[in-house]
């Protein structure tokens, strides 16, 4: 295949970006995406270029590591997958591409590709978590846990932490990413003794880090690799709402 | 230096719990003045991290992903095991104990073993208490499968992410830490060196990835929990930036290397499709459990799977192994499948892959669900819907991964697999402890080499990384950090900090300076090419001889002709690559040094030489029971130290899954 790649270039977060045009050949339909930028980066080392930076790991769809905005699509033009799992046959011969970093407020660009996404360690940090010390757990079986519960979190689990919910929303929300990771544990009796001052607290932390308000677009949800559902968002609106009115009555 | 692996006297199942209460404990004011360096965020790491965190020591962790969750741990598949015996089917913490010895052929020690056995109960105890969504039962209670190597269900899973779900429970514990100051988190960072003070680990050089900055730490431990090195190999599971690099440093700062020659090459993986590849992906063991794995009878089979008649396909692991069929260990179903493969046999369009088939599993699984629900009279394709549902349920991600991949329907035509790379036995040489021969320096997880032996068993790794994390490392520290009570924290302007910093500092300048013709990922792939050769699934003496050769001989092209653009004050991840790349090279040397000595096959190191009629693999007991610890001596090469491996309540046998 022969390619047109036009790919966002920036320095470092001080200064501003721009695009660059490579031409591509000999482009197999059976490589990753990214194995066609690394492709990209050997022609462009051997010309004596400074190759392109992005972020990438497992190239098995789970690490959460890729992040590419690619022809105006976080991951690219399928659902339900990441931009590793994207394959060249899913484009065609003598296509132009266009790649970007995530765009958003909360995600300062780093380098080229790179952006940095620590906003959603702090998220978790905050309150993202059961309060059990190592060694303070009784027998797991002690807890039967119903099945649909055990999946509906599983379901919410499944949040990689991509950050393409935040790339694809017009507003630049992180709430389908805080709200998976509340929904997670607010659907297990375990997640129940801190189930809602978790939430206020996840929430608070989101707005403090600067992404944007969630204004029902509905982008994140059809854009999440993992394909969490705008469910979630309802659940945490719910449980922040009861946190504040638990504090109204005990305050 | 003599070895000593500190193994606590005593009968083997009550040795760590009587050690466990004889180990000196810090108290509550020391442990806050007491620092702890944690380098690798994955499940060793995080979890170490977050327990000593709880326990009041002060703790600073390290890892080069963009965050603590991005750990390769997350990309684990299967499940983790544990002798629960929750489904009544005869599991015993000594059956898990037994398996494990057994599944490493005989190459690992008892008293490691035995405590990995007794603690992996507690494991999923914590986990279901962070919240970690394991399946259930719709009784609600944990759901088992089997996995290789073993003939009970004692594997707890979550679908095809256990690694994920796992992580996510040490990570929230890790962050919890983080959020209440107990722990420094430091991302985007990697160890370059170890720093060592009169005999002993005191801290570490880092670099910033992002701004290029070299950092002094202080600790009065190190923890390296920095996984495996499958990626010496260029292409294996492994994500793309695993690498030795810490583990290295560390070996060349006094840290043996234990048996770095056993590999694991997991059977179950999608072949290569093309000089492109630049990573390989696993479809989980768990597969196994109701996939048949077969090829041709045929030589020269050309017609696709589906017109092959069930009479001329050879399931050659049920004809080879009968008691064990498709669920023999990951050594033995690799070399299986490159038997059959080198005989001609292998499918596809390289010829060089093997079926894994769910046809049979759609039909039981859609019978069965037909009988659930009353439809007697169900057609073949009600029943094959029905059947398509269960495994979509049981194993969907992982379907759907494989189509993304190869791009076509794994629930109609079998899967293509081939052996990979996926994970290394070996590791630094650690005592009971955990503790490398370097005093104060310790390994966990997949860094280290201990419980394993020559050959792990699915499901395994995650049990492994979590037990040192959650429950050994915080006693067994104890050892070392209540005689470190009256050591002051050490200014990083300590000559010793000023040596080790500058050693990075010409380490990188000499690579930068370079400015060759070739970019690093030529030698990373040749280096592989040599590895996969010569010291992958099969070895031979005259090969391992030539590799060695090889490998000087790419070193000092390395060297001399390597391409890094940029510069070493910014993100660079060529610089980054390059660095990992040149001390896979010379752990690739030391491996098949290592598989050069040891003239035997056992587990997953498989010497031609040694081979029974059958082509099963012909341990030497009496000659190669042992540890292979190997030390740095620079220019001088290796010394190779023999920790003993005694087996007091095993009777040590040649393995059989027949």
């Amino acid at each position: 295949m022969q390619l047109t790649i036009k790919v966002w270039r920036q320095k470092n977060n001080k200064t501003k970006g721009k695009f660059e045009t490579h031409q591509l050949s000999n482009i197999s339909p059976d490589m990753s995406f990214l194995e066609m930028i690394d492709v990209l980066n050997i022609q462009m080392i051997e010309a004596g270029q400074d190759p392109v930076a992005f972020d990438h790991d497992c190239r098995e769809g789970i690490c959460g590591t890729c992040s590419m905005y690619i022809n105006g699509r976080p991951h690219g033009p399928h659902s339900g997958i990441t931009t590793c799992l994207l394959h060249m046959r899913s484009f065609n011969d003598g296509d132009t591409i266009v790649i970007e970093p995530w765009r958003s407020a909360a995600f300062p660009v780093i380098k080229d590709l790179v952006v940095d996404r620590s906003a959603f360690d702090r998220i978790i940090a905050a309150g993202g978590f059961i309060s059990v010390n190592t060694g303070n757990a009784r027998d797991a079986n002690s807890l039967p846990i119903n099945k649909e519960d055990a999946d509906a979190s599983f379901a919410a689990a499944a949040c990689i932490g991509c950050g393409a919910c935040v790339a694809a929303c017009p507003n630049g929300s992180a709430m389908l990413f805080t709200s998976a990771n509340v929904t997670k544990l607010a659907k297990l009796p375990q997640g129940q003794p801190e189930r809602y001052i978790r939430a206020k607290k996840m929430v608070e932390q989101m707005d403090k880090e600067g992404f944007g308000a969630c204004s029902n677009h509905g982008a994140c949800e059809v854009e999440c690799p993992k394909e969490i559902t705008l469910e979630t968002i309802a659940l945490m609106n719910r449980d922040y709402l009861t946190a504040s009115l638990i504090e109204n009555r005990e305050g | 230096m003599a070895l000593d692996a500190k193994i606590p006297g005593g009968v083997l199942a009550e040795k760590w719990t009587q050690y466990k209460s004889t180990i000196p404990l810090v108290n509550p004011a020391n442990k806050r003045s007491l620092e702890i360096i944690v380098v690798g965020s994955g499940l060793a790491g995080a979890s170490a991290a977050a327990s000593l965190a709880e326990m009041g020591y002060k703790v600073k962790v390290f890892c080069f992903q963009d965050s603590p969750r991005r750990a390769h741990s997350i990309a684990a598949q299967g499940g983790i095991n544990a002798a629960k015996n929750y489904q009544n089917d005869g599991d015993s913490v000594y059956r898990l104990f037994y398996d494990t010895i057994k599944g490493g052929d005989y190459r690992a020690r008892e008293a490691n073993v035995h405590r990995l056995a007794e603690v992996s109960s507690g494991i999923i105890d914590q986990c279901v208490a962070q919240g970690v969504p394991f399946a259930r039962e719709y009784g609600g209670l944990l759901s088992n499968r089997s996995f290789g190597g073993t003939q009970v269900q004692r594997t707890f899973y979550a679908a095809g992410q256990t690694g994920q779900q796992l992580l996510l429970g040490a990570y929230s514990a890790l962050e919890r830490q983080i959020g209440y100051g107990n722990v420094t988190m430091l991302s985007r960072h990697e160890m370059l060196d170890i720093v060592k003070i009169d005999g002993k680990a005191r801290g570490i050089i880092a670099r910033d990835l992002v701004t290029g900055e070299l950092e002094r730490h202080f600790g009065h431990a190190v923890l390296l929990c920095t996984g495996g090195y499958g990626n010496v190999f260029y292409l294996s599971t492994n994500a793309m930036g695993s690498n030795v690099t810490a583990a290295w440093k560390a070996h060349k700062r006094g840290a043996y290397f234990g048996n770095p020659c056993f590999t694991q090459i997991h059977p179950t993986c999608i072949p290569v499709s093309g000089d492109h590849q630049s990573k390989l992906t696993l479809m989980s063991e768990s597969l196994r459990n109701d996939g048949r794995i077969w090829v041709p009878k045929n030589l020269n089979e050309t017609r696709p799977a589906l017109s092959i008649p069930e009479e001329e396909r050879d399931y050659y692991l049920e004809r080879r192994y009968p008691a064990f069929g498709n669920l023999v260990p990951r050594d033995v179903a690799s070399r299986a499948a490159k038997e059959r493969c080198d005989a001609g046999y292998g499918v596809g369009t390289s010829k060089m892959a093997v079926y894994l088939d769910y046809a049979d599993a759609i039909q039981r699984y859609g019978k069965q669900e037909a009988t659930k629900l009353g439809e007697n009279g169900a057609s073949e394709a009600r029943i094959r819907e029905l059947g398509v549902e269960v495994v979509k349920a049981k194993y969907g991600n992982l379907f759907d991964m494989y189509k993304q991949i190869t791009g076509e329907n794994p629930y109609e035509v079998p899967m293509r697999i081939y052996p990979a790379v996926h994970y290394t036995m070996g590791g630094l040489w650690v005592d009971y402890n955990l503790m490398t021969t370097v005093p104060g320096l310790y390994a966990l997880g997949e860094a280290n080499f201990s419980d394993h032996g020559a050959n792990r068993l699915g499901a395994s790794a995650l049990m492994q990384g979590l037990a040192d994390g959650y429950f050994v490392i915080p006693y067994t520290i104890g050892a070392y950090l209540s005689t470190e009570i009256r050591t002051k924290a050490i200014p990083t302007t300590h000559e010793a900090f000023e040596e080790a910093e500058n050693n990075v500092k010409n380490t990188l300048d000499q690579m930068l300076n370079i400015k060759g013709t070739k970019p690093v990922d030529y030698f990373h792939k040749a280096l592989g090419r040599i590895m996969w050769d010569e010291c992958g699934m099969s070895r031979n003496e005259a090969g391992l001889k030539q590799a060695i050769t090889d490998i000087r001989a790419l070193k000092e092209e390395f060297w001399q002709n390597v391409r890094i653009p940029g510069t070493s004050d910014e993100l660079n991840p060529e610089l980054e690559k390059a660095g990992r790349v040149a001390d896979f090279i010379e752990l690739g040397e030391l491996m098949c040094i290592d598989a050069l000595s040891r003239n035997e096959s056992c587990g997953g190191h498989f010497r031609e030489e040694y081979q029974t009629e059958e082509g099963e693999a012909l341990r030497d007991d009496d000659n190669y029971a042992f540890v292979s610890a190997w030390e740095y001596l620079g220019d001088a090469g290796y010394a190779l130290h023999k920790e003993e491996l005694i087996y007091e309540n095993i009777k040590i046998a040649q393995r059989s899954y027949k």
